[in-house]
């Protein structure tokens, strides 16, 4: 534990990323590095499923891809009327993903970067999603397929209309084009604000319990955990339904 | 906390994770659930059709059954009826046997009493004769009373 500076070192060291690079072009290597390894294993696990997938009495394993690909496709299925091959693997992904991202709070807050620290890394933020870069990430790529998708669904001239003719009418179209500017914007924002601020105020807490004394720890930290279980489902499960919400909003012609 | 090049690296693991599931993930998981599904449905449609089946059969046995009953009680009384024929038959051919028996020893003990009768009339015609003949002897010429002798031995019988 590096206590140099006292409590507000500690927390400021905690949540300095590990980065290389200057300016714009700074890379936070934990963040790639961490939630590659996590998306590795998403990717490792339902490959191998999938590999293996039989329409007869299914294991373990296939038994949890299953679980959530079934609720991943109901989900899809009751806000998604129309077909689309990309919706309901984009929704899996953003599920398993965000969830891996979050459930690294679970671990000790020291662990890893003590770790880290032991192999000569200075700093280690080991939760992608209390980085604004990983959920920006995912919910500007989000932007853009929402984007992606108006065009397609409604063609240039339909999208231009309905940016500049919704909801007042041709006749406020500078007003209209405003509105739906900031309410087309505010859903990546918003989406990654979301999922950050949920993540970053979590890890903040374990932070501030570990910095307590070590008989009281448990004592909040448990319980903290706990609750934080819930937060890490209820996250990645509200980046994904919304995510379909947006796509599905997209996709309907008005 | 500032954007930076993180955001265009992780857009791209994004992107690489979203096209493999996309590609290699999705499709076989959901095939599978999907072929399950129906086979699922196939085996309760089939496992409804067997009870159908076995219903079918059971009613398919109780009228076999109750035809077979049926029939082995026409058999039996069938059976019945014509052993009383036969004991009836047999009553009638013994009986019948019997007065034929009867009528043949009647027959026979008629003629053997007919028998009888020509023996005895032969012999007492003969005794009579013998005896005449022994009482007329000399008066009597046999050649000469043939005739006689003859018409009375006929008379005797």
């Amino acid at each position: 534990m590096s206590t140099e500076g006292g409590a507000t070192g500690y927390i400021v060291h905690h949540l300095t990323p590990l980065s290389v690079g200057e300016g714009f072009w700074t890379l936070h290597l934990d963040t790639l590095f961490f939630s590659a390894l996590l998306g590795g294993l998403f990717i490792l696990f339902f490959k191998t499923v999938a590999e293996r997938a039989t329409s007869g009495v299914p294991g373990l394993a296939q038994n949890i891809a299953e679980t959530l690909v079934e609720f991943v496709d109901t989900q899809v299925k009751d806000s998604f009327h129309g077909r689309s091959p990309l919706i309901a693997p984009l929704s899996l992904t953003i599920f398993c993903w965000v969830f891996l991202w979050n459930s690294m709070d679970l671990l000790p807050v020291d662990l890893l970067p003590m770790i880290a620290g032991l192999m000569g890394m200075e700093y280690m933020r080991v939760v992608p999603s209390t980085d604004l870069n990983g959920t920006f990430a995912l919910s500007i790529s989000v932007f853009f397929l929402i984007f992606f998708y108006s065009i397609k669904v409604k063609g240039l001239l339909g999208f231009a209309k309905e940016m500049t003719c919704t909801p007042f009418g041709p006749k406020m179209m500078p007003f209209n084009l405003l509105l739906k500017t900031v309410e087309e914007l505010a859903k990546p924002i918003s989406l990654g604000l979301r999922l950050f601020g949920n993540l970053y105020a979590g890890e903040l807490v374990f932070i501030l319990i570990a910095l307590l004394p070590p008989v009281l720890q448990p004592l909040l930290g448990f319980p903290w955990a706990v609750f934080h279980i819930l937060v890490i489902t209820l996250q990645a499960f509200i980046f994904m339904v919304l995510t379909i919400v947006y796509l599905s909003l997209a996709h309907e012609d008005h | 906390m500032s954007i930076n090049a993180t955001l265009i690296g992780q857009m791209i693991t994004f992107t690489l994770l979203v096209w493999f599931t996309m590609k290699y993930v999705w499709p076989p998981i959901i095939a599978a659930l999907e072929e399950r599904k129906t086979k699922i449905s196939e085996g309760l449609a089939a496992a409804e059709k067997g009870q159908e089946e076995i219903k079918l059969a059971e009613k398919k046995a109780t009228s076999l059954l109750k035809e077979a009953k049926a029939q082995s009680a026409e058999i039996v009384s069938a059976a019945q009826k014509r052993a009383n024929q036969l004991v009836e038959e047999s009553k009638d051919q013994a009986k019948k046997e019997g007065e034929r028996l009867l009528e043949a020893a009647k027959a026979q003990i008629e003629q053997e009493m007919l028998q009888a009768k020509e023996s005895l009339r032969k012999e007492v015609s003969s005794l009579a004769l013998r005896a005449a003949e022994q009482i007329l002897k000399e008066e009597i010429d046999k050649a000469k009373h043939q005739d006689i002798l003859s018409k009375a031995a006929d008379q005797l019988g």
